[in-house]
């Protein structure tokens, strides 16, 4: 009966791993990012510089810890990451006015520092991805994964523009089955694809930027502990050797 | 003149003599530690007292290191929190061993109060030490609380609204009490303050001072083991009971192992997943407290969530409230409702062991239900499992009545 105790335990410790991602119920295809892709993050940080800082913030994020993280010297940031900003600790502000922006699309634009924390890697792929054509909607576009947003399609040169496939299942609900492409832009789908999974990798990183630092300092911390292990057990089975 | 010196001693002990006889140093060392004597098959159930304080010592020093660069204010906390994960030195380390030490404090006080479940341990002479245990638990699901509300995230104020607008349940007096305990009219920055003082001044010296009552009285009429048996009873010529082993070195150098391995899966969640999936750190914390706008799903963390799923598994506010105080609640009772005549499981009937294992399955499922969305089969199941967690208490007094004992040893059970 001790065992079905350490059973329902054992049950009780899976069932905790089983993740809980509430941030959204749409159906997400995976980023497939890796963030220990430092080339990655380069092209995701130049994206971001270049296409969401005009608007987006990121305000918890140096640009010398950007400078450390991705391998860039000063000069480099400063010639292509730093364009509103002066000295390299300082933090990604938007160049648009809150205030203004908060006027022009009803509620300013979040800052991006933790988007990725929040929602998800994955949420951010999919929410670059998911730009759709509605004539319905103020800016001409909707987003599958965030029904409603104030944000235009701010990479239509890119992407060019898609519209969205619904299906209606029995019961009368609609579903979002695919995207099919209206007009072409720059890239291809795959070039796109890479895009948004750099600038969603840049967003992860910046989300945690100690990430690979406390990994590699963990491994470290777990070899020392394996070998206080050893010498503990040694003492113990020392001090416990006349204990019958 | 050259003294001799086994006459006079040595500087250390002339130092310890002059302590001695103002302050019981050696007196009071000797009583809890080099002579306080615990059985010698202690299995590792028995480690998580230790471990308990192992997490208290991190949880205050790293609070301490928090508190430095924190910043109490509805306007700053969240972006303090930040700049210590991101600016401070090492602050992400310090920020990471708080939140899951926070975690890891539930999980080993949840076994450990578990492990008294499996051998009796609140059963005479122990129930002081049981009552003084379950007042910490009570403090530290405060101190949890108050905690989880300074990172200003979405998930501390929603949490923290839902969890507090309960008391809102009390009779005549609920909205007058649950604007008393905010300090306003919503969860605003006076609310954030006061929980700040609450968290790192008042309930710390609380648990501080019932941790040291507790050892003081575990001390007094000492340890219980996994066979129930009163080592007191068999003593040697010496007056050392001949199942026990001191503290120190013997304990203390088998609970420097456990520490160890304790340490090592601690810091495999520390570097490796400091959001443990979401439940250590929830996903919609980092995005700012916002008024204005309700997350979608609103669940506390998961060591608050057997006793939430309890409340939303009663379809009326004020009934929900009283079961969910109630079940936090019934565990202080123990003592009284086990009828048992021997302490551990290992002496006890099949019915004990089965309401036992009912009452961990109900437990951990219920937990599991307090994180899913209050719908259709989650409120039927927690329904379910709150009746059954209900019962192994209520009915406690009648099935360890007639439940079929095996004779206690008279020592304890001990394989080298």
């Amino acid at each position: 009966m001790v065992k079905s105790i350490r059973l329902a335990t054992a049950f009780g410790a899976l069932l905790l791993t089983c993740g809980v991602y509430a941030a959204t119920s749409v159906e997400l295809e995976p980023a497939g990012n890796d963030p220990d892709n430092i080339n990655s993050l380069q092209r995701g940080a130049r994206n971001f510089m270049n296409y969401c800082a005009g608007c987006h913030s990121a305000k918890y994020v140096r640009f010398n810890t950007l400078g450390r993280d991705l391998e860039l010297s000063e000069d480099q940031l400063i010639e292509n990451l730093m364009f509103n900003a002066e000295k390299t600790f300082e933090t990604i502000q938007a160049t648009m006015p809150l205030d203004q922006a908060a006027r022009w699309f009803g509620q300013p634009p979040p800052d991006m520092s933790l988007m990725a924390r929040a929602r998800g890697t994955d949420y951010v792929y999919n929410f670059l991805k998911g730009f759709y054509l509605d004539p319905e909607s103020p800016t001409g576009v909707d987003n599958r994964v965030l029904e409603g947003t104030s944000m235009p399609h701010v990479l239509w040169e890119l992407q060019g523009f898609q519209t969205a496939v619904f299906a209606t299942d029995e019961n009368g609900v609609s579903h979002f089955e695919h995207f099919e492409q209206a007009t072409t832009g720059s890239m291809s789908t795959e070039e796109f694809d890479e895009f948004a999974r750099d600038t969603a990798n840049f967003l992860e990183y910046i989300s945690e930027p100690v990430r690979s630092t406390r990994r590699v300092l963990g491994t470290w911390v777990m070899i020392y502990l394996l070998f206080f292990l050893v010498i503990a057990i040694m003492l113990k089975k020392q001090i416990w050797k006349d204990v019958t | 003149m050259a003294r001799i010196e086994s006459e006079v001693g040595t500087r250390g002990s002339a130092i310890m003599k002059w302590i001695d006889d103002r302050f019981p140093f050696t007196e009071t060392m000797k009583y809890h530690v080099t002579e306080y004597y615990a059985s010698k098959n202690f299995n590792w159930w028995y480690i998580f007292g230790v471990l308990a304080m192992v997490v208290l010592v991190m949880q205050l020093v790293t609070g301490i290191f928090l508190t430095m660069n924190y910043k109490p204010s509805a306007v700053e906390a969240f972006a303090s929190v930040e700049y210590i994960m991101r600016d401070v030195e090492w602050g992400w380390l310090i920020r990471y061993m708080h939140s899951t030490g926070a975690s890891f404090f539930f999980i080993v006080v949840y076994l450990h109060m578990f492990r008294a479940m499996l051998y009796g341990s609140y059963q005479k002479p122990r129930e002081l030490i049981w009552l003084i245990g379950m007042l910490i638990f009570f403090v530290l699901m405060a101190e949890g609380f108050a905690g989880y509300l300074l990172p200003w995230g979405q998930m501390s104020y929603w949490g923290a609204q839902v969890i507090i607008s309960l008391f809102g349940a009390v009779p005549f007096v609920g909205e007058a009490l649950v604007e008393w305990i905010r300090g306003d009219y919503a969860i605003s920055d006076i609310t954030l303050n006061r929980f700040f003082a609450f968290h790192v001044i008042l309930l710390p010296l609380i648990l501080v001072a019932l941790i040291f009552l507790h050892i003081v009285a575990l001390h007094h009429v000492g340890s219980n083991n996994p066979d129930g048996v009163d080592i007191k009873k068999n003593k040697g010529p010496d007056g050392v009971p001949l199942d026990g082993v001191a503290f120190h070195p013997y304990h203390t150098t088998k609970d420097l192992v456990g520490i160890i391995v304790f340490l090592m899966i601690f810091s495999g969640v520390v570097f490796f997943a400091p959001d443990m999936g979401g439940y250590f750190l929830e996903h919609a914390n980092f995005e700012p407290a916002n008024m204005m706008a309700t997350p979608e799903h609103i669940a506390p963390v998961w060591y608050y969530t057997p006793y939430y799923a309890i409340l939303r598994a009663v379809p009326d506010k004020f009934w929900g409230f009283v079961l969910f105080a109630l079940s936090v609640v019934l565990p202080v009772f123990l003592p009284w409702l086990d009828r048992s005549r021997v302490k551990s499981i290992r002496y006890r009937g099949w019915i004990y062991k089965m309401a036992l294992s009912v009452f961990v399955v109900s437990f951990v499922t219920l937990g599991w239900l307090g994180l899913q969305p209050a719908e259709g089969t989650y409120v039927m199941l927690a329904r379910i499992f709150s009746v059954l967690y209900f019962a192994f208490f209520l009915l406690m007094p009648y099935y360890t009545t007639i439940d079929k004992t095996k004779p206690v040893p008279d020592r304890v059970v001990y394989h080298g």
